[in-house]
Parts: C-alpha cells; sequence; structure tokens
C-alpha cells in the first residue's frame, strides 16, 4: 500500500492532512499553469508568426492583443453546438475529452522548479514536510508520458471517425498512422537518454544534468535531441508534418465536423501539447530547472531563493522551444504523406536504433575497460554495414515493385 | 485503500469486459477493451509493478487496440452487426464450452495454490523498493541473465510473425497486375 504513495516523499508517512492539501494545492497550480500557458502560447504563436509574415497580429483585445485568447474562446463558447446526423452521439462528445486529458497529464511529471545543486535533488520544504516541484514523481518517470503519447492517439482517431463522414475519417486515419509511427523513433530517441541518466524518473534525469557538459544533449551526442524534436514534431501534428489538417485535401481533418467550445477543445489540446513537449524536451535533455553552469561557475540570478530560480530557469528554456516551433510553423513547407512515412521509417527509427546502440557499445566498454575509440570505431563499422544492407534491400525491393508494375 | 483501489479496477476490468461482448459496434467494443486494459494497470500499479503498468498501457492499449481500430476502421466494418445471423455455426456452442473450460482452469488454479494467497512473493522483494528504479532494474536482471533464452526466442517468433505476414500480403505475381 504504502508504494501507491511512494511516488511523493510528501506521502511517505502515509495520509496526512498536510500533505493532502499541499498536493491538492498543487493540483490546482498545475491545472491553471496549464491553463493560463496555453492562453499565452496562443497569443504567443499569433503575435511571433505575425511579426515573421510582416502583419501586425493580434492587437485589440487587452494590452498588445493579450486577451485575444480569451475572447476567441467566449466566444466559441457561445456558438451553437452542431451535431452531425450520422454521427455517433456517444463517441463524437467522448473525443475532444479524449485529446484534452492527455495534454494535461504530461504535465504532471515534468519537474516544474525546485533546487537541484548541492545534491538536494529538487527537494524542497513546504510547511515542514519535503516535496518536489513537481506534481507526481513516479518510478516509471518518463515511462508515464510515453504512455499518454500513446493514448492521445484515440482522440484524434474517434474524433475523425465518430464524425460519419469521409473526410475527417481519412484525416484521422491518416493522423494516426502517422502518430504511430513516430512513436517508434521518439522512444528509441528517450532510451538513448535513459541509458545515459541511469534513471527513469524526470527529477532523477533532472539531478544528473548538473553542468552545461553533462546536459544530456551533449552527453547523448545530439544526434537524439535532434530525432527526439522532430518526431515531438510530428507526434504533435504541427507543422511542418500538419497533414491531419490539410485544408487542401481534406477540407479541414478530423475536425471537419466539430464547431463551437468542442473544436475549441483540439486546439486547446494542441497548444497544451506544444507547451508539454517543448517542457519535456528541456527536462530530457537541456537540464530543466538545472541553472547554466559550466564547470564551477554557475550562472547565479541573484536575490531569488535558488528553488524559484530553477522555475525561471525552466520558462526560460521552454520558451526558447515554443519559438523554434512557431519557427518551424512559419518557415517549413508541409511534408507530403510518403515523404512524411519515409521519414519516420527509413531515417529516424534506423539512425535512433543505430546512435541507441552505438551509446550501449561505449558503455559496454567502458565497464570491460575496453579502448572507447576501438569501440566506437568498430561499432560505427557495423552499424554503416547494417545500413548498407538495408538501402540495398529497398532497392531491391523497389526494383521488384517497378517490374510488377507499380508506379512508386 | 488497498480495497477501494482494487474494487475500482475489478469494476473497470468487468465493466469493459461486458462491454466488449455485449455492444453490437466494433468500434464502442474495442474502447471497451481499453477500459479493461486501463483496469489492469490499475492492478499493477496497486501491485508495485509500475514497469509493467507502464508497458500495459504502451503496448495494449497504445498499440494494438489502436491497430484493432484501425482495421476496423479500414475495413469499414464499423457499423452495428446483426448478431443473429450466424455463418458458422458451430462456433457459438464451442465458444461456450471453451469459455467455461478456461474459467474453470482459472478457478482449479487458485483453488490449488490458495495457500499462497495474501503471500507476497520475494522475485520483487520489498526491501529493494526504497530506490524508486529497483522495479525496472530487478525485473531487467531477471529478463536478461535467467531468462534470456525465452526472451531471445520470444523476439525471433515475433520476427518469424511479421515476416509471414509480409509473404502473405505482397501479392502473387501476375499478368500486368496493378495496371
Amino acid at each position: 500500500m504504502s508504494s501507491l504513495f511512494a511516488i511523493d516523499p510528501l506521502l511517505d508517512g502515509g495520509l496526512l492532512w498536510t500533505p493532502l492539501i499541499i498536493i491538492l494545492i498543487k493540483v490546482l497550480i498545475v491545472f491553471v499553469v496549464g491553463l493560463v500557458a496555453t492562453m499565452l502560447m496562443v497569443w504567443f504563436e499569433r503575435k511571433v508568426i505575425a511579426g515573421m509574415q510582416n502583419r501586425v497580429g493580434p492587437n485589440k483585445a487587452g494590452p498588445w492583443g493579450l486577451l485575444q485568447t480569451l475572447a476567441d474562446g467566449t466566444k466559441l463558447f457561445f456558438k451553437e453546438d452542431l451535431l452531425p446526423d450520422r454521427a455517433d452521439r456517444l463517441v463524437f462528445r467522448l473525443a475532444p475529452y479524449l485529446v484534452l486529458a492527455p495534454a494535461f497529464l504530461a504535465f504532471a511529471i515534468i519537474p516544474l522548479g525546485g533546487d537541484f545543486r548541492d545534491g538536494k535533488g529538487g527537494l524542497v520544504t513546504l510547511f515542514g514536510h519535503q516535496t518536489r516541484l513537481q506534481l507526481a514523481d513516479p518510478p516509471i518517470g518518463v515511462l508515464f508520458a510515453l504512455a499518454i503519447s500513446s493514448i492521445a492517439v484515440y482522440g484524434i482517431m474517434l474524433a475523425g471517425w465518430s464524425s460519419g463522414s469521409k473526410y475527417p475519417l481519412l484525416g484521422s486515419v491518416r493522423a494516426s498512422a502517422q502518430m504511430v509511427s513516430y512513436e517508434a523513433a521518439l522512444g528509441l530517441s528517450l532510451a538513448a537518454v535513459l541509458l545515459v541518466s541511469g534513471t527513469l524518473s524526470t527529477a532523477g534525469i533532472v539531478n544528473m544534468q548538473s553542468s552545461l557538459g553533462n546536459w544530456n544533449v551533449v552527453a547523448t551526442g545530439f544526434v537524439p535531441f535532434f530525432i527526439f524534436m522532430i518526431a515531438a514534431t510530428a507526434e504533435m501534428n504541427r507543422p511542418p508534418f500538419d497533414l491531419v489538417e490539410a485544408e487542401q485535401e481534406l477540407v479541414g481533418g478530423f475536425n471537419t465536423e466539430y464547431s463551437s467550445i468542442r473544436f475549441a477543445l483540439f486546439f486547446l489540446a494542441e497548444f497544451m501539447n506544444t507547451i508539454t513537449m517543448s517542457a519535456l524536451i528541456v527536462t530530457l535533455f537541456f537540464g530543466g530547472p538545472q541553472p547554466i553552469s559550466i564547470g564551477n561557475t554557475t550562472l547565479d540570478i541573484p536575490l531569488i531563493p535558488n528553488a524559484l530560480e530553477g522555475t525561471i530557469w525552466l520558462v526560460l528554456k521552454v520558451l526558447v522551444f515554443l519559438y523554434i516551433y512557431v519557427w518551424f510553423r512559419a518557415t517549413l513547407p508541409r511534408f507530403r504523406y510518403d515523404q512524411l512515412m519515409d521519414l519516420g521509417w527509413r531515417l529516424l527509427i534506423p539512425a535512433s536504433l543505430g546512435w541507441f546502440m552505438l551509446l550501449a557499445a561505449q558503455r559496454v566498454g567502458r565497464d570491460a575497460g575496453w579502448d572507447q575509440i576501438v569501440v566506437t570505431l568498430v561499432t560505427a563499422v557495423v552499424l554503416i554495414l547494417g545500413y548498407v544492407l538495408l538501402q540495398l534491400a529497398h532497392k531491391v525491393s523497389r526494383a521488384n515493385r517497378e517490374k510488377d508494375g507499380a508506379s512508386f | 485503500m488497498e480495497l477501494f483501489v482494487f474494487v475500482v479496477a475489478a469494476l473497470m476490468v468487468l465493466g469493459g469486459a461486458l462491454g466488449v461482448i455485449t455492444r453490437s459496434n466494433p468500434v464502442h467494443a474495442a474502447l471497451s477493451l481499453v477500459l479493461t486494459l486501463f483496469g489492469i494497470a490499475v492492478m499493477f500499479v496497486s501491485h508495485d509493478a509500475q514497469f509493467l503498468a507502464a508497458v500495459q498501457v504502451i503496448v495494449y492499449a497504445g498499440a494494438i487496440v489502436v491497430l484493432f481500430l484501425f482495421v476496423i476502421m479500414l475495413l469499414g466494418v464499423d457499423q452495428t452487426e446483426d448478431v443473429n445471423i450466424e455463418p458458422i455455426t458451430v462456433q457459438r456452442p464451442l465458444a461456450l464450452i471453451v469459455g467455461v473450460g478456461v474459467m474453470g482452469i482459472v478457478i482449479a488454479a487458485v483453488v490449488a495454490s490458495k495457500d499462497l494467497l495474501g503471500h507476497r512473493g520475494d522475485g520483487l522483494n520489498a526491501t529493494t523498493m526504497e530506490s524508486t528504479d529497483a522495479n525496472i532494474r530487478q525485473l531487467a536482471r531477471h529478463i536478461f541473465t535467467n531468462n534470456v533464452f525465452a526472451f531471445e526466442l520470444t523476439s525471433v517468433l515475433l520476427l518469424v510473425a511479421v515476416l509471414g505476414t509480409v509473404l502473405m500480403a505482397r501479392r502473387v505475381k501476375s499478368n500486368g497486375a496493378g495496371k
């Protein structure tokens, strides 16, 4: 029983009132922060993209148009909610929440602050109880994020199917195929991080990345980070992988038949996911709430307690990634569907698997006391041979298909 | 508390299982299956098997049922079916017999091992549960040392299944196929 609560040091002594209240407050904070951040993210994206396209962007509601999202949300609340005649009533109503819930749940395992310096491990003391500034730190850690992202497929799939019309169905089948395909690359690049950190818990992963040199982005050798970033973009169906909402071919995508607040919920979830994924990238690869430090010198923000400073660092780092996502959207054209599948299956999955094996070989070599350079070279040669064989296999199968008369 | 968790999870599992066999719409049945799988994941967590719970959700709920839904949607069998028409007449009585048989075996197994009930297995022993990663570490050690052959054989089995599928799905060469 005790283990059910072992996800947080707060609950070690069983259920007491103070810890319970602290946790309820944490839940509330995570929920509110999530919603407000999403609101600001919508504004941020519209404003930045407007700047990139030489427009002004939202500027009427509130100062700098800050309240534009609130205005849009209120408007959507009062619009008529249409239910298509051929829709599956129950599933049609359920689907938006199935998209929204995972977006919020994944936020629960992100360390939102705390002092990770001097071996404190991110623990802070609140009302005499030790706790972490994160909603939950389950032993399965980032696997929880993977589980949640694999659940997120249902919402989109069922939304398209339950609409009872062709275009949404096409959009949702395409979306789910894309999300299932990129999940493999996402998981494999994540495995590289886990291999280097030696722990699954997000707080533990952050704790390992104490200075710039051992941030996981460096420790795993950059490749897993890029693969994770690309796969995450595809998982979120953001541009350039937004085939789900390809207006040109699909009228709109899986959400064509949705209107009013249900329609808004899908977009709320999409922006929420962008924030969560950025926070996850920062946690996994860029030290989360850890300050930037090189060697023994740490960039310290004066006058602010270290635990709060963690939050500031996290926000700053997440902002960088949010900006990058908006940048992607403004610059990159949409992929064609076969290009998308080729990139996922032929490039990202073999690359992440190969890189993972290289890292694993180095670890084994270090434990056995072999020469690191020889180990790396031998592994690289083996992997390149494997890749050449794979390419040959592709070539043969393509030649066979062409002989059969298929056009692709 | 443990009883409460058990009751809720058991209700999820049973409710989902009943849904799978009573809903006439295949998509609804598949969703009920997801409910069952989630219930089992909750059971795993309450038994300290967090890793199994995560894998349960990732593999079963996240991949296998998604594939079920895929097939249902792509084949267009997502309409409510009339279950009174039975193309293969033997399968219903046969299903009844097999169902009762499996249930008998499970009950027999529980009765036969009733002195083990309430005894926590020492495969994952409680003293090492302090460290958060003990669970997955012990599991990995078991799989990759004591049971490594079984593990590798399972992966070969899956590979064979994949190859078999590819072979079956490949079109037999005929004149002017695909034109």
